[in-house]
């Protein structure tokens, strides 16, 4: 079957790799359908995630056709289309119980600190991805829900990640009626977060980028006030001066380790990978929030130690939260929101690329060329 | 950019989430405490050990399912190995695994040419679509290249002579 394959920092192709199999007796095998290409998978394409192993296939972000379902499988059934959470949950563990899907402790040998996660180095489970024709996916009954009736599957596909992931990054922030939250990144992350902010009451949104099309984008997406932070000359005393001097609310940092926009986080954490990546939009994130306020955190970052300014979350008495999107927690949810045309995700897909042109996928996507603010890889069986 | 005023309300959707009901919110939310009784809940049964894996000294096992993906191997794999002799909180663990990956890039290289496969770089690296997209900047970065090259071979020969 064809695969992405990765070979290096900024090298990865389409190669010919077996056909996954069943391992485990929870497992099913997916034919794919759609897969996108994430902001955290810029962070194993730029080399930058410990034991990122080279002939390892990425993607987290799919859907597919059920092919094969092992022998304790009762909910799935062959033929079944179905959208596959990123995280890889056993549904059982204690974890799992308290629906941290995102921790689950039964899907990654490799690290305690992090759950199984699809294609996504051996810290995260050492699984190969859904960026292929075929995937092996555990725990079928778990994960994987069926793609409703008249659903489109450019829909389904970012409720793998993007929408529960922007809708938590809000829920997180705890916002109260009337908030002002400030969003750092225009990503297909940050866009999502600035639009559910305002479904839990916000009383103002502001995104920070600097990619001025993702700015104009997100400003009628979400919709909410959008600025660049070359143009501004502090971004922290920006947000102080809007909010009438004392801070915004809620801040929300959906940047993570790829940060821009300060030369010695960029330095140490993404040319010298001294850090857990560059912390510049969590910096201005704390920095930037009232005291008392809340930082929800779902930037990703490696594992490492990572320079923030931990002395203000301590003086200011701040909230940290943070976790990777515990996507099935939210699916009914997000589900209903789709439906019901509150949310619309499938405009943020802006190229549909076939699974051959991988590498100029991830080209595209990690300069930001061509507009692009969501890459959707499309394996041959899909195109006919 | 021109930034225009919002009026909430106006937002479609606005506030169909808000509750306070959700105070404390995720990731806490739904605690159990069930972790006072440690690791014992009922395990996933577990997927047959078929390839070497390496297992974080933090736990005590391999979990119920895993990943069979590009086993350790090589230069590399000896480092990963050494790696997980140490905890995820240890520099021990971390600074083996990025040098077994940069080894790792290495043995991609040289396994690609024992199998008669000469990589395009050009391609892998997604080159075409800069020369589509952002033709000014690759053009610009391959002369920057060139020049560099160029300097460095007159300033090494200068010095011989
Ligand atoms: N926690 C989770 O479950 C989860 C899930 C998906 C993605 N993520 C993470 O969310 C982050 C964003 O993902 P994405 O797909 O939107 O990625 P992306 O790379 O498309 O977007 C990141 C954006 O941040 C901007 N940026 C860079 N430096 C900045 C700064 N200092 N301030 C403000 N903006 C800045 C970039 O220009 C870019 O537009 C990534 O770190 C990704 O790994 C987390
Ligand atoms: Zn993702
Ligand atoms: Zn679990």
């Amino acid at each position: 079957m064809l695969a992405m394959n990765y070979r290096g920092p900024l090298r990865v192709r389409i190669d010919d790799k077996p056909m996954p199999e069943i391992l485990h007796p929870q497992d099913a095998i997916v034919r794919v359908t759609r897969s996108c290409i994430c902001g955290s998978d810029l962070h194993l394409y730029n080399g930058s995630v410990p034991d990122t192993r080279v002939g390892m296939t990425f993607g987290h972000e799919f859907t597919g056709f059920v092919e094969q379902v092992g022998e304790e499988v009762q909910k799935l059934r062959v033929g079944d289309h179905v959208l596959v959470p990123f995280n890889i949950a056993c549904g059982k563990c204690v974890f799992c119980e308290q629906e941290l899907y995102g921790n689950c402790h039964e899907s990654n040998p490799e690290a305690t600190a992090v759950g199984g996660i699809f294609g996504y180095s051996h810290t995260a489970g050492g699984y190969d991805g859904g960026q292929a024709e075929y995937v092996r996916v555990p725990y079928a009954d778990v994960g994987p829900t069926v793609i409703p009736q008249g659903m489109d599957p450019d829909d389904a596909v970012l409720l793998t990640d993007v929408v529960p992931t922007g809708y938590q990054a809000a829920e997180m922030g705890g916002i109260q009626p009337g908030d002002t939250v400030v969003v750092f990144g225009a990503g297909p992350v940050g866009i999502m977060a600035a639009r559910c902010a305002w479904l839990f009451g916000a009383g103002r949104v502001i995104v920070i980028d600097h990619v001025d099309y993702r700015l104009e984008f997100v400003k009628n997406y979400a919709p909410c006030e959008a600025y660049n932070f070359r143009s501004l000359e502090d971004p922290v005393v920006f947000i102080k001066r809007t909010t009438g001097w004392l801070g915004a609310d809620v801040c929300i940092d959906a940047v993570g380790a790829e940060a821009a926009g300060s030369a010695m986080q960029t330095l140490l954490g993404r040319k010298l990978l001294m850090q857990g990546g560059s912390a510049t939009a969590l910096h201005w994130a704390i920095n930037s929030v009232k005291k008392g306020g809340i930082v929800s955190i779902v930037g990703v970052y490696g594992p490492i130690d990572t320079l923030v300014p931990i002395g203000n979350v301590v003086n200011k008495g701040l909230t940290l939260r943070a976790n990777q999107a515990s996507v099935k927690r939210l699916l009914p949810r997000l589900i209903q929101h789709v439906q019901n045309g509150v949310l619309n995700p499938k405009a943020l897909i802006t190229h549909r690329v076939p699974l051959e042109y991988v590498s100029d996928a991830y080209r595209i996507f990690s300069a930001k060329l061509d507009g692009c603010i969501k890459p959707v890889l499309l394996p041959p069986s899909a195109r006919s | 950019m021109e930034q225009t005023a919002i009026d909430p309300s106006q937002v479609k959707g606005w506030g169909i989430d808000a509750d306070v009901r959700n105070d404390p919110t995720y990731p806490i939310k739904r605690r159990n405490n069930g972790e006072h009784a440690g690791y014992s809940w009922v395990r996933p049964s577990q997927q047959p050990i078929s390839v070497e894996i390496l297992h974080s000294n933090e736990r005590p096992n391999v979990s119920a399912t895993f990943g069979t993906s590009t086993p350790p191997a090589g230069l590399s794999g000896v480092f990963r190995r050494i790696a997980f002799r140490y905890s995820e909180s240890s520099y021990g663990h971390w600074l083996p695994l990025m040098l077994a990956d940069r080894i790792g890039v290495m043995e991609g290289v040289l396994g690609d040419l024992v199998r008669g496969h000469v990589p395009n770089f050009f391609g892998e690296l997604g080159w075409k679509a800069e020369w589509q997209h952002n033709r000014k900047s690759l053009m610009g970065r391959i002369l920057f290249g060139a020049l560099m090259i160029a300097a460095l071979t007159g300033y090494f020969r200068g010095r011989r002579e």
